[in-house]
């Protein structure tokens, strides 16, 4: 039988991509049909962020280097944890550029169309960024004061899964929301 | 799973159970079958607050150009009525029950995550309560919700419905998701899990079936409400434009996302009523469920197809003519599993010895209505007949046969079937037949007729009406129903409060029933099952028990 705590991660996320499918949807639904003012195309800075999201997708990578040596028992859990919760900080850095940027061109979740929707979609995930980070800091506390052993293998997992998933819907977003116009345009 | 009978779902957590007493035992419990009945009750409540709404609706239609309440206050019940027996009745009674019986009927000591069980209580009574209060809010914004329980924007946007209501609305409906979720999580999760020794998946009461596969369509369609509702707020407090047409948004996207989560939303609220009334009718037809690989197939097929059907709530925006075509066919379809499991209800009485208390009658009384709503809606499956009908009271006739006569009859049966096991002591036969038989005439004198209006061409959602020939009775007749229905639940109110005080001792097992639930004692013992799980060897633990000599095993060799 599954294990209960990794099921019930699992039915969580399950749900959670729901719940950013039918943004996903409304978006590309209102992107299909552009309207007047600023868009992803003329908006956006895709170079910029990709080297953010790569920090998101490599720390996907450190959260699983991190769940190994729990699993081996090592003494370097700490620093993989940290690795993971400083390379996510830095992609919630990288976001808050691109909205500090969007704010000063007076592009906001009010502006049309494309803010409406722009600003959903990765505000969401930015706040799911940022609970997942609350909950890897957590994790690193209890490593720094050499309480690991309290914690149970599938409550790490659990968190290892939803990191993961973060990352996952990122890619997700990324594709559609930067990588669709400047292949439109390289298409075009 | 560990050698021992009973399974390790509270491992390292203390019970708060033994620790204290008086309310806070109930307010700070974790306890499944605390938890439970605390659904129920709340449920309950909100059935009265519901109830009161629609008599002062159908108060306001007892005859024509009445002004006993404002079309503004009008505006508010309709919608605050549907909105409360959805999300703040149905589905919680429906996993109050889920809550208290899965754990006893797996044989498992609780729920997989019983503080999220609790967390998902009280969530969920939080909406409800942010919900109401919407009523106090007062001033020129003030008001509760007053664009129907689907909230269609643009009506549902500030420049329409500028009152807080609809931010009460979609805030309350919000944290009741949230609630519904984390339940929905929690029961997978202890169906999958927790299980006793012996219990495969295919000796499942078939109430676990349902209630699992409603729990697996709860966490898929949820989150598309969530994100309905947050989209609306967003567009409400932030100003943004999803669905305000005159921006370049679309109207009929929240009708496609709204119905995306709606349809589901109504098998969701019928799943586990089809599981209650699969655990009634074998008991007291005393035969074995007819077909129980199809009663859980279907069930699952009913679960599929549902996600396919929503736009046939949309055939009057004119859609195109493929895409109504493929919504018809889907819902047509799905009357296909529905009507599967109405014969195997059938079929297990055929023969049977019947035993006709209550709790069947009620079964039976949802049997016979629930076929009723089943014809009504595949009627609206045909387009042309959506087009005549759609937005009459047709419709709302349709919907309190299949949720009423469905629904509100299962959960009926699953009362006066269960709560013997809840309470220890029996539930007044006497004055269940007197509720059984009012609600029965209750209902259709409510609801029957409404038929005829809406095919007479009188609107819903409207205020009043002028006195048009037939108007005047069928709409007077229509009242008396409803009061005569109501005055049924004081019966039953009645019926609770006496029999919980003086109702004859239960028993462990008064129905001669077969499912582990029956096992323990009545109500059961903190632990659940403090002599161990009986031996799980077939679907009814109990009937090998007490007849070692033809058990379920040995008659289905015999069968080859």
């Amino acid at each position: 039988m599954p294990d209960k705590n990794k099921l019930g991660v699992g039915l969580f996320i399950l749900s959670e991509a729901n719940f950013f499918l039918i943004l996903l949807v409304a978006y590309v639904y209102f992107h299909l049909q552009p309207g007047q003012g600023p868009s992803a195309a003329n908006s956006l800075h895709p170079l910029r962020m990709l080297a953010f999201s790569l920090c998101l997708f490599l720390s996907s990578a450190t959260v699983y280097l991190a769940g190994r040596s729990f699993k081996r028992g090592r003494g370097n859990v700490w620093l993989w944890l940290a690795l993971t919760v400083v390379l996510g900080a830095l992609f919630l850095f990288g976001q808050s550029r691109e909205y500090v940027g969007l704010f000063a061109h007076g592009v906001t979740v009010s502006s049309n169309l494309f803010g409406t929707t722009f600003f959903t979609l990765t505000g969401f995930h930015g706040l799911h960024v940022l609970v997942g980070l609350c909950a890897l800091a957590t994790l690193l506390g209890v490593a720094l004061t050499g309480r690991l052993g309290c914690i149970k293998p599938a409550g790490f997992e659990a968190i290892s899964m939803y990191w993961h998933f973060v990352d996952a819907v990122w890619v997700v977003i990324f594709a559609v929301v930067y990588l669709w116009p400047l292949i439109a345009r390289m298409t075009a | 799973m560990k050698e021992a009978a009973i399974p390790d779902a509270l491992e390292g957590e203390s019970f708060a159970v033994e620790a204290r007493e008086g309310w806070l035992s109930w307010v700070a419990s974790v306890d499944h079958k605390q938890v439970g009945i605390m659904y129920l009750l709340g449920a309950f409540f909100f059935f009265i607050v519901g109830g009161i709404l629609a008599l002062l609706m159908r108060v306001q239609l007892a005859v024509p150009d009445n002004r006993f309440v404002t079309p503004e206050i009008y505006n508010q019940l309709f919608t605050m009525h549907g909105t409360t027996m959805v999300f703040l009745v149905l589905v919680p009674l429906l996993i109050g029950f889920s809550t208290y019986l899965v754990p006893l009927m797996i044989g498992a000591r609780d729920m997989a995550f019983p503080r999220l069980n609790a967390l998902s209580f009280w969530v969920q009574i939080f909406g409800g309560v942010m919900l109401y209060f919407s009523f106090a809010t007062g001033g020129v914004n003030g008001g509760a919700p007053a664009a129907g329980w689907f909230s269609y924007a643009p009506l549902s946007e500030k420049a329409f419905s500028f009152s807080r209501g609809v931010d009460y609305w979609a805030l309350g409906l919000l944290a009741i998701g949230v609630g519904t979720l984390g339940a929905a999580i929690n029961i997978v999760a202890t169906a999958i899990c927790l299980r006793a020794p012996g219990m495969t998946i295919r000796r499942l009461p078939l109430f676990v079936w349902m209630t699992l596969v409603n729990a697996w369509l709860i966490v898929l369609v949820m989150p598309i409400l969530n994100a309905a509702l947050v989209m609306l707020l967003i567009d409400r407090q932030l100003n943004a434009y999803f669905f305000r047409p005159a921006m370049g948004g679309s109207a009929l996207l929240w009708q496609h996302v709204f119905w995306a989560f709606g349809h589901p939303e109504v098998y969701i609220m019928i799943l586990p009523a089809f599981g209650i009334i699969s655990e009634v009718v074998p008991v007291f037809s005393g035969k074995p469920i007819y077909g129980y690989e199809f009663v859980a197939a279907s069930t699952v097929a009913i679960a599929f197809l549902s996600l396919a059907v929503w736009a046939h709530h949309m055939f009057a925006v004119g859609l195109g003519h493929t895409f109504d075509m493929f919504f018809a066919v889907c819902s047509m379809a799905i009357a296909v599993p529905t009507g599967v499991k109405i014969f195997n209800w059938t079929a297990t009485m055929y023969q049977g010895r019947l035993r006709f208390t209550t709790s069947m009658m009620f079964a039976l009384g949802f049997l016979l209505m629930f076929t009723i709503g089943g014809l009504s809606g595949v009627a609206f499956a045909v387009v042309p007949v959506d087009w005549q009908m759609t937005d009459s009271y047709f419709v709302v006739a349709h919907i309190h046969y299949v949720l009423f006569g469905g629904t509100v009859f299962a959960l009926f049966s699953g009362v006066y079937y269960w709560f013997p096991k809840i309470s220890g002591r029996m539930l007044s036969e006497y004055l269940g037949k007197w509720h059984f038989w009012l609600t029965m005439v209750g209902f259709n004198l409510t609801f029957m007729i409404q038929h005829v209006l809406g095919m007479l061409g009188m609107p819903r959602r409207v205020f009043t009406y002028p006195a048009l020939p037939g108007w005047e009775a069928m709409n007077l007749l229509s009242t008396v129903g409803a009061f005569l229905l109501a005055f049924s639940v004081l019966i039953f109110m009645i019926n609770l409060a006496i029999s919980l005080r003086t109702g004859e001792a239960a028993g462990d097992n008064p129905w001669d029933a077969w499912t582990l639930e029956w096992a323990t004692t009545s109500p059961p013992a903190a632990e659940n099952f403090p002599l161990g799980v009986p031996p799980v060897h077939g679907r009814r633990p109990l009937w090998d028990l007490a007849h070692p000599d033809r058990t379920d095993e040995m008659l289905m060799k015999l069968a080859g």
